[in-house]
């Protein structure tokens, strides 16, 4: 992973602390640094800090502690709106007593813009998001999705250099989701705008972003590409929020060159790759995506642990199989196969042995 | 599958035209939901609505001088008061053949009180006559005409008759053109002599007082109704009790409150001459004129401006002016063009509720108005309770309720009707 620090920093946080009620810490310690360009998405449960990062970034909280910078200014007590960043809000925010063109050239109005180059701009905006025949509609008379383009061409049409996303696809329906997520990212990238989105789907952090923080406490427990975050990550909430996950507990046994023996509760033997545990003795969760996980001995590595495990339920799901089995005591471990001509469909009462790579295996902390 | 491509009404599946089979299913639901809110009907009909329409044709019927004088009225058919000359002797006998008839069923003094409200003076000469005329015998004591002038030389006068004849009609535009500071002259209608004018200044003050404190109660609430939406939701509870608290004391407390308040002897000028801003000399004058009404009455409609306001702006989610901000707006920016003209229905509800309330108001304006500061409802409740001219307090009431309905028309036509919310 590239250290952010080395770049030329756009947003950096840092140590930036926030606090409501002067007791507790929504935000704890918090140290970012974006480059320019960058699509990066805040992730996390709801009250995990990351809206009020957002918030902000934006201006409309103040950090209790430390220091935003923007470009290499502090931003912390420049008002919201000499700041410059475009925003687009969960429930889109469009004025609803004007019409569309009218909200798209209410911020070229506060800049004093000339009509005709409002106009212009106006213009280009509805175009680029595809609504140019919209402008003399108000946006009661939008569905869900128009709304939606319209926030971000209204965020977009005064051209700011950074953009902050507040969960802006959490009120339109998957297929439309879908489509406008890819819509966002390819606009970003083709503006070649700087993008701070936060969203509590994880689908819509790792298809979108060039980095995801994710977000836990009041901290960014690991921020990295998607590809990185979900295949390595680096304590076990990042493991359980990012995808799907299967989790055996147990005690460190022997560490030994990179490879972790571990002793599951139920005294069977696995080896994992050590990510953050550092000795034996200690108490570790195992993780392992179902995807990773092999039933087929021939498909096995020779001398690697395996485990046996009983079938408990077949899941037919059109693309993948999904299979839920008993390993180790744990009645919920997932595995997912692909509908290939040659995969075996496992019945229920099954008794199989499976195993994995030791490097998709992670021991990480309890 | 029935063919439903051919021309003609939608036919039910047994054949009955579709409408007639909807209106059939649909006729007891509405009979049921009829049954329902037929006692509140009624209550209405009986309590509010029919009293209106009385009080309305009250302000134009004048069936009394025809019951009344009958034969007058048709003997002086024939006079045509431009003459000059005064009626003939068949009107006087006629008269005191009305006369003597009234006066035994002592009606005479009640076409008199009625007579005397478009010719004042009138009165006095149909009861001294009254009294007389029942003594004569009409066959023998003529002529009339002498006799009558000779108990009181009103019936010499050529106005009294002119009076009788203009008014002697079943309906009348009397009250109406005397709401209006007008009267019936010799060529149709005329304006009144200027010391007799009252209706149309008393119409213009209640309208600009009315619109003065609506004002008002838009400047004073429209912070409160924003501080009250912006409050977590306990302490907003809390100053909404406070806000609904004067509607728990009577009014006539609140308004005595005001009078203690207010008087030169009271509460605020003692506090203004202690503190020196004001010489003991000059105590300022701040109730029973027009500042005291508006004062007393501002304090009293405040809450039903704040609360249609309140009510509206807490609909407004506070991301609106997030983005406005942004956007790049100043505050000011985002409050007068993003906040602001969402709040408008509310504005416009109080402002209607306010400003009907304060139309018709009452009480306040009897109490702390002194003389400069009374509405035309203090007039309208004087003439239907003090001086007995109901005519002409349903004629004011009907000109009252006209201007408040054109007011809303025009509202309507302007802000529209639809931009209004209660809650």
């Amino acid at each position: 992973m590239a250290d952010a620090s080395n770049v030329d920093a756009f947003v950096e946080f840092e140590r930036v602390q926030k606090s409501y009620d002067g007791e507790n810490l929504v935000v704890k310690d918090l140290n970012l640094t974006m480059p320019k360009g960058e699509f990066l998405t805040m992730l996390g449960p709801s009250g995990s800090g990351k809206t009020t990062c957002l918030m902000m970034l934006a201006g409309f909280e103040t950090a209790t502690h430390g220091d935003i910078r923007l470009d290499g200014t502090s931003i912390n007590n420049i008002p919201p709106h000499k700041r410059g960043i475009g925003m687009v809000f969960q429930n889109y925010a469009l004025f609803p007593h004007m019409t569309i063109a009218e909200n798209l050239s209410f911020p070229l109005e506060v800049r004093k813009m000339g009509k005709s180059e409002r106009e212009e701009k106006v213009k280009r905006a509805l175009d680029m998001v595809e609504m140019g025949a919209f402008g003399g509609r108000r946006p009661a008379q939008l569905s869900g999705g128009q709304q939606q383009r319209i926030a971000l061409a209204r965020a977009l049409v005064f051209e700011p250099e950074l953009v902050l996303m507040d969960e802006p696809l959490g009120a339109l329906d998957k297929q439309l989701r879908e489509k406008m997520q890819f819509e966002i990212t390819h606009l970003a990238h083709r503006l070649g705008i700087t993008v701070v989105y936060v969203t509590h789907d994880q689908t819509e952090a790792l298809t979108m972003s060039d980095r995801v923080a994710v977000f836990d406490d009041g901290r960014i427990q690991q921020i990295a590409p998607p590809d990185q975050l979900y295949e390595s990550p680096e304590n076990s909430f990042v493991a359980q929020f990012i995808g799907e996950n299967n989790t055996l507990e147990g005690t460190v046994k022997e560490i030994n060159n990179g490879i972790a023996l571990v002793q599951l509760d139920d005294g069977e033997l696995i080896d994992c790759k050590p990510v953050n545990v550092s000795q034996p003795g200690e108490r570790t969760r195992v993780s392992i995506r179902p995807e990773r996980v092999e039933y087929n001995k021939d498909r096995l590595q020779a001398g690697v642990h395996t485990l046996k495990a009983e079938v408990l339920e077949f899941i037919y799901m059109g693309d993948i199989f999904r299979t839920r089995l008993r390993v180790a005591g744990n009645d919920e471990f997932i595995i997912k196969t692909r509908n290939a001509p040659d995969q075996v469909r496992l019945q229920p009462g099954q008794q199989i042995e499976i195993g994995w790579l030791p490097e998709d295996c992670r021991a990480l902390d309890a | 599958m029935t063919d439903i491509s051919h021309s003609g009404p939608v036919l039910a599946a047994d054949g009955t035209p579709l409408k007639r089979s909807l209106a059939r299913a649909l006729r007891m639901q509405k009979l049921r939901a009829l049954m329902l809110i037929a006692p509140l009907l009624l209550f209405i009909l009986v309590t509010f609505i029919l009293p209106v329409a009385d009080m309305l044709f009250r302000s134009v019927e004048n069936r009394i001088v025809q019951d009344t004088l009958p034969q007058t009225v048709e003997a002086l058919a024939d006079w045509d008061p431009a003459s000059g000359q005064l009626p003939n002797e068949a009107v006087f006998a006629a008269m005191a053949a009305d006369l003597q008839v009234a006066a035994e069923q002592k009606t005479h003094t009640k076409v008199a009180k009625r007579l005397n409200y478009e010719n004042p003076g009138l009165s006095s000469v149909f009861r001294k006559s009254g009294r007389k005329v029942k003594k004569w015998d009409l066959a023998t004591d003529g002529p009339f005409r002498e006799k009558l002038i000779g108990i009181d030389d009103g019936w010499g006068d050529i106005e009294l008759w002119r009076t009788i004849k203009t008014y002697s009609g079943t309906f009348t535009s009397g009250y109406f053109l005397n709401a209006v500071d007008m009267q019936l002259g010799a060529e149709g209608p005329e304006i009144r002599p200027e010391n007799e004018r009252i209706y149309n200044t008393m119409l213009v003050r209640t309208m600009r007082m009315s619109l003065i404190i609506t004002f008002s109660c838009i400047v004073l609430g429209y912070p409160v109704a924003w501080i009250l939406a912006n409050l977590p939701a306990r302490k907003a509870n809390l100053l909404l009790i406070l806000v609904l608290l004067p509607f728990w004391t009577s009014l006539l407390v609140r308004t005595s409150a005001w009078k203690i308040l207010l008087q030169q002897q009271g509460v605020i000028n003692d506090t203004l001459v202690w503190i020196g801003l004001v010489d003991d000399a000059n105590r300022l004058v701040l109730i029973n004129n027009e500042l005291g009404t508006i004062i007393a009455m501002t304090h009293i409609l405040l809450p039903f401006m704040i609360l249609p306001m309140y009510s509206v702006m807490q609909t407004i989610n506070p991301s609106y002016l997030r983005a406005a901000k942004s956007l790049g707006a100043t505050d000011w920016t985002a409050f007068w063009r993003v906040y602001f003209p969402q709040t408008v229905p509310g504005i416009g509800a109080g402002s209607i509720l306010v400003f009907i309330l304060a139309v018709g108001y009452y009480i306040t304006p009897a109490l702390v108005g002194g003389t400069k500061g009374t509405f035309i409802s203090n007039l309208i409740a004087y003439h239907i309770s003090t001086s007995g001219n109901w005519g002409l307090g349903a004629a004011l009431g009907a000109i009252l309720l006209a201007v408040v309905l054109l007011l809303y028309w025009v509202y309507d036509k302007v802000v529209g009707i639809d931009n209004v919310k209660l809650g």
